[in-house]
Formats: C-alpha cells, sequence, structure tokens
C-alpha cells in the first residue's frame, strides 16, 4: 500500500493546490499508516524540488523530459500506471486542475479504479473508503463510498490548507523508456503571463454587470492590487468583451474558493454562485437590498458599488501607510 | 467523417434542490434535459456539419439510460442530430455509463466523440475521459474550442494560466467546456416535426456495474445573515474583513 500524489508543474513551479495537494495526501497517508509519494513531470529547479518534502511528501519521483512538455494524455497516463505498478500505489491523488482533471478519471480507467472527484475534506471513512464532495454545483453534500481496492480522487480547489509537515527528502529520477509515443500535436502556446492566477489567489475582487463598463473595472484592478487579489467578473461582463473569459466565475466558467470574494454589481445568480460559493467569505456591494447575492454573503454593503470603491480604495490607501509608517 | 455526442440527460436543476425525507434529493418535479455541456457540444458539432469545408457527415447523440430519457433524445433530434442511440440501462455511476459507452464505441465507426465537461447533477466530471479510457481512443480534455478542416481536427485547450492549440489524429475523444460554442441551439420547428418520426435506436447494453455509490446526501448548514454596512460608511466594511473574518491585511 501506498499513496500517489501528482503534483502540477506550472512553468517550473508547484501552484498552490499542488502545495496543498501534497499536504492534504500526507496526513490521509498518516491516517493510512504508509507513504506519500509525489510525482511530478518536466523540469524544476533544485530549490523548488525541495519543497514537496516540506509540505509532506516521504519520496519524490521526477520524469525531467522535453516530451512532458505537452500533456498527453497517452504518455503520461502510461507513467503514472508504471509508477502504481512499481510502488504498489493503492490511493491516487490529483489537484482538480486541468491537467489531474484529466489524468485522474484516465488512471482510473486503466486501474479499473472507482473514482470520484473534487472531494472536499479526507475521507470520513477509510472503510468502506468514503469521502465528501458537493453536487449539484454546490448545493448538496453527498457521501461516496468507493469499493475498489485502489481508490483514485481529486481535491477541491482551497478544500486544504498548505501546512509544513516534514523535511526536504533528495528527488529520485524515474526511468520513462518504455513510455508509448505522445500523440497531441502542440501548434501554438499563449501564456497569460504576470497576473496572480485567479484559482490561485486569496482575495478577488469580482465586478457584475453593475459595474456598467469597461472602464470601471479600473476601480476593481486598483482595489485588487492594493490587497494582493485578482480579478475575476460575471458571465454577461466576459460575454460584452469588458473583461476576458478566462475571468469569469461561475458554472460555465472557473470554479474559485479564494479566502475573501468581494463581488462588486454581481446579482448572485445560481450560475454565477456556483462558482463561488466555496469561498470562505464573501463580501458583496449592490444597489438592491434584494439582491440574491446578499443571501450568500457573509458581509454586505446596499450601495453604489461606483462610489462605494473609490472609498475604499482611498481607506486601504491611508491604511497602508499607516502601517509602514 | 462522424461526430459522436456523448449525451447525459439531467434533471433541470437551475432550480432549488430538496432532500426528501428518506434524505434523497427530491426530482420527481423536476423537468429532464440535456445536460448543458452536451448541449453545447452538440451545437458545436451541428455548426461543423453544416460546413462544407469540415468534411463532418454525420452527427450522432449516444446516451445510456432508461426510456424515460426519449423525449430528451428527440429534443437532440430537433436540434439537427442524425442518429439518437440509447443503450438501454441507467447507469448508477460514471464508470458504469462510461462501460456501456465505451463497449458501444468499440463496436461502432466514429472519427471524434465530443463529451461535455461535467454533468450538471452529479458533478462527477468523469465519464468523458473513463469513456476513453476503458475504449482506449486517444483523448484531449479542456477544450474550449474544436475546428475540423480537411480532416485535421484542431482543439484548443485551456491551461492553468493559458491557452494552446493542438492537433491530433482520428479517433479521437474530446471533454469540451466553456467556449466550445456560444448558445445551445434551438430546435426549429421544422427540426421538431421532423424529430417526431425518427426513431431512437435502443441497443442491449453489455455488462456493466458501479464502483462507486452515494451513500448519503445531506443540505449544507444554514448560513448566518448578512452583516450589513450602511452605505455612508462603507470603510467599515474593511474593519470586519480584517478583524472579525481575518481575510484582509494591510
Ligand atoms: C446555463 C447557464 C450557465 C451560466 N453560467 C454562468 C456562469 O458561469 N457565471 C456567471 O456569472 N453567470 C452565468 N450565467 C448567467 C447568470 O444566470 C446571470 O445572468 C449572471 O451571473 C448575471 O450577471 P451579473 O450579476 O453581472 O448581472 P445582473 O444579473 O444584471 O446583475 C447586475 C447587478 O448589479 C446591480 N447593480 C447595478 N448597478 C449597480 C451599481 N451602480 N452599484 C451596485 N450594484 C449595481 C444590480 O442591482 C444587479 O443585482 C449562466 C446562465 C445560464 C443559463
Amino acid at each position: 500500500m501506498s499513496l500517489l500524489i501528482f503534483a502540477d508543474n506550472h512553468n517550473g513551479h508547484f501552484p498552490k493546490h499542488a502545495r496543498e495537494l501534497i499536504s492534504y495526501g500526507r496526513r490521509m497517508a498518516e491516517d493510512l499508516n504508509t507513504q506519500t509519494i509525489v510525482l511530478v513531470t518536466g523540469a524544476l529547479s533544485d530549490e523548488e524540488l525541495l519543497l514537496p518534502g516540506k509540505y509532506g511528501a516521504h519520496r519524490v519521483l521526477v520524469a525531467d523530459d522535453p516530451r512532458f512538455e505537452v500533456l498527453d494524455h497517452k504518455l503520461y497516463t502510461a507513467l503514472i500506471e508504471q509508477v502504481v505498478s512499481e510502488k504498489g500505489v493503492t490511493h491516487l491523488l490529483f489537484s482538480y486542475s486541468p491537467a489531474g482533471k484529466a489524468l485522474a478519471p484516465l488512471a482510473a480507467a486503466r486501474l479499473q479504479a472507482g473514482y470520484v472527484s473534487a472531494v472536499t475534506g479526507l475521507p470520513e471513512n477509510y472503510d468502506p473508503f468514503t469521502v465528501r464532495k458537493m453536487i449539484f454545483s454546490g448545493k448538496v453534500f453527498a457521501s461516496v463510498e468507493i469499493s475498489t481496492e485502489k481508490k483514485v480522487i481529486t481535491l477541491a480547489p482551497n478544500a486544504w490548507k498548505e501546512e509544513i509537515l516534514g523535511e526536504a527528502v533528495e528527488p529520485e529520477k524515474v526511468s520513462f523508456a518504455g513510455l508509448p509515443q505522445p500523440v497531441t500535436d502542440r501548434l501554438s502556446l499563449e501564456r497569460h503571463e504576470g497576473r496572480i492566477m485567479l484559482t490561485d489567489a486569496d482575495i478577488v475582487i469580482s465586478g457584475g454587470r453593475g459595474m456598467q463598463n469597461a472602464e470601471n473595472f479600473r476601480l476593481l484592478e486598483e482595489l485588487a492590487g492594493l490587497l494582493g487579489g485578482a480579478v475575476a467578473c460575471t458571465r454577461p461582463v466576459s460575454d460584452e468583451g469588458w473583461r476576458p473569459p478566462e475571468e469569469h466565475a461561475g458554472q460555465t466558467g472557473k470554479i474559485i474558493a479564494p479566502d475573501l470574494y468581494f463581488a462588486f454589481g454581481i446579482s448572485g445568480a445560481i450560475q454565477h454562485l456556483a462558482g463561488v460559493s466555496g469561498s470562505k467569505v464573501i463580501a458583496a456591494v449592490n444597489k438592491d437590498p434584494d439582491a440574491p447575492i446578499f443571501e450568500a454573503a457573509d458581509y454586505g454593503i446596499v450601495g453604489d458599488a461606483l462610489e462605494v470603491l473609490p472609498r475604499l480604495i482611498e481607506e486601504v490607501k491611508k491604511r497602508k501607510a499607516a502601517r509602514n509608517r | 467523417m462522424e461526430i459522436v455526442i456523448l449525451l447525459s440527460v439531467v434533471p433541470d436543476t437551475t432550480v432549488r434542490v430538496r432532500l426528501t425525507e428518506e434524505g434523497l434529493p427530491e426530482l420527481s418535479q423536476v423537468p429532464l434535459v440535456i445536460n448543458p455541456w452536451d448541449e453545447l457540444a452538440l451545437t458545436r458539432a451541428l455548426e461543423l456539419k453544416e460546413d462544407p469545408a469540415s468534411g463532418v457527415e454525420k452527427v450522432t447523440v449516444l446516451h445510456a439510460g432508461p426510456a424515460t430519457h426519449d423525449a430528451v433524445l428527440r429534443k437532440a433530434l430537433a436540434m439537427g442530430a442524425g442518429e439518437a442511440v440509447r443503450i438501454d440501462r441507467d447507469p448508477q455511476d460514471a464508470w458504469e455509463a462510461a462501460t456501456l459507452l465505451a463497449e458501444y464505441l468499440k463496436e461502432h465507426a466514429y472519427d471524434l466523440v465530443l463529451a461535455g465537461v461535467e454533468s450538471s447533477d452529479y458533478n462527477g466530471a468523469a465519464t468523458g475521459l473513463l469513456t476513453a479510457g476503458l475504449a482506449d481512443i486517444p483523448s484531449v480534455a479542456a477544450v474550449s474550442y474544436v475546428e475540423v478542416k480537411e480532416g485535421e481536427i484542431l482543439f484548443t485547450r485551456d491551461l492553468e494560466g493559458g491557452r494552446e492549440q493542438v492537433r491530433m489524429d482520428a479517433p479521437v475523444l474530446a471533454v469540451v467546456q466553456k467556449g466550445i460554442a456560444r448558445e445551445p441551439r434551438m430546435p426549429s420547428m421544422r427540426g421538431i416535426m421532423m424529430a417526431r418520426r425518427m426513431p431512437i435506436t435502443v441497443v442491449t447494453p453489455a455488462q456493466s456495474k458501479p464502483l462507486t455509490r452515494t451513500v448519503r446526501f445531506e443540505m449544507p448548514p444554514p448560513k448566518p445573515p448578512c452583516k450589513m454596512v450602511p452605505a455612508d460608511e462603507p470603510e467599515k466594511i474593511l474593519d470586519l474583513l480584517e478583524q472579525e473574518a481575518k481575510v484582509i491585511r494591510f
């Protein structure tokens, strides 16, 4: 028995969800009285490779080769299958990230293992293995039992906090000589550089149609900049082209779960809330006291976002200046 | 070229979900619809079929479910699908659905299979790629656009913090998400009339069993009411967020 954690490599770094997944896996391994093995692909600096051990990995396996640059499902699934058979892996953990969401079910199919996506915490029970997840887009909790010997899960965004649980360990190289040739041919790549990734952000400042135009989103950018957060929006806002589509949160957009979700001029439609209801704290400014967002929010202001925002920005500036004095 | 859409039928859960006294989701009064993601996938497939340059000749929807789902499959026909195939078993989890779909795909010809990223009821995000794995079809996921040009299949795939364009040979299964089509297609009056007369191909299911089981449903605890801050003193919300909620720092 052992537990395999597939840690995403995002441009040479472990993203927040990968670090959280490692800590989560360590806790599960302690309950199961077993070892955590972290598998990572592609290039990472020596310094970055010290992190998995600190977050809880007992062993770190690295498959560093240019062919892992593109996520080819066959290649990656074969690599995971190889590690599972060599190391006697019984529990496979992935992030609920684009890569994790793809590889977890593919690995489950190869291993004839039961799969549950986006679990919200440690198992409720290990025998039978029972995990909890949200269904109906966040409206109901379901406890799901996996009946197979091998188990595959993805961890919901921000369901676990990263913790320092161990010491750096020496990474080991994995052989990939027998793996199949990739069949995914990359033609072009476009990166959104220089911004805090929305799914990584602890603070998200978000705007809806109530912001009235693209220009007014400057205010949200400014507040986000001051608080160290990222900007998000509702679907009509990205449909209008006021904001880029990758900022749209909700059932059909990004699922995010920051510590603070601060909504300005957002009505709080059920499809929007489906993407943000995992946030620890929701604050909202809306001029309509009956807006449904206030049913989901913890703190609220009934007022005009365009009047409230400049005052909040001024106040944050003032308080930051006072702290720095 | 032939496109197959893996189609899931779901309760329209934009309405509120309640639990029955036995603790099961109360869905008997909720209308059934095509899973929104699959509806967008079908819309895109139909757009491709209408584009002569794509070489797409046929669009089939494939569903595993009971006869009570036929009315929903008829909507897919009314939208423009050329054939609707129903594997006659109500699968109990994604594994069972994928087993049934994969067994069908192994026996039939197709070039491109499209599956929505998740179903809007159980949010399993599993059936598409479990099917690819079980049928051993090359796959690609997080696809936000697909183009077919003279037999070449091009996918736009979303990455964390970016996107890329990839080319893959047929046959291939793609899990599609936001962006694949803008609005679901509305069936035309003519489409609805034609669909009434079209048969639904019913297939005997292969052997299958679920690997997971939902043992309990629970409503999330009610949230305490929203604390309101007066609009003439908006700065107070910063105090609450800093000192009470402890989610911001200056
Ligand atoms: C299948 C489906 C999927 C969907 N998926 C998503 C999704 O993923 N994400 C998503 O966001 N939406 C999604 N939607 C759309 C969703 O139903 C709502 O239409 C959308 O979220 C509303 O966006 P909004 O809050 O920006 O706009 P509106 O609903 O128009 O709300 C604007 C709000 O701003 C307030 N307001 C106006 N002016 C001001 C002001 N000056 N100051 C303060 N407040 C002001 C108003 O009171 C109002 O509450 C989906 C819909 C469908 C059918």
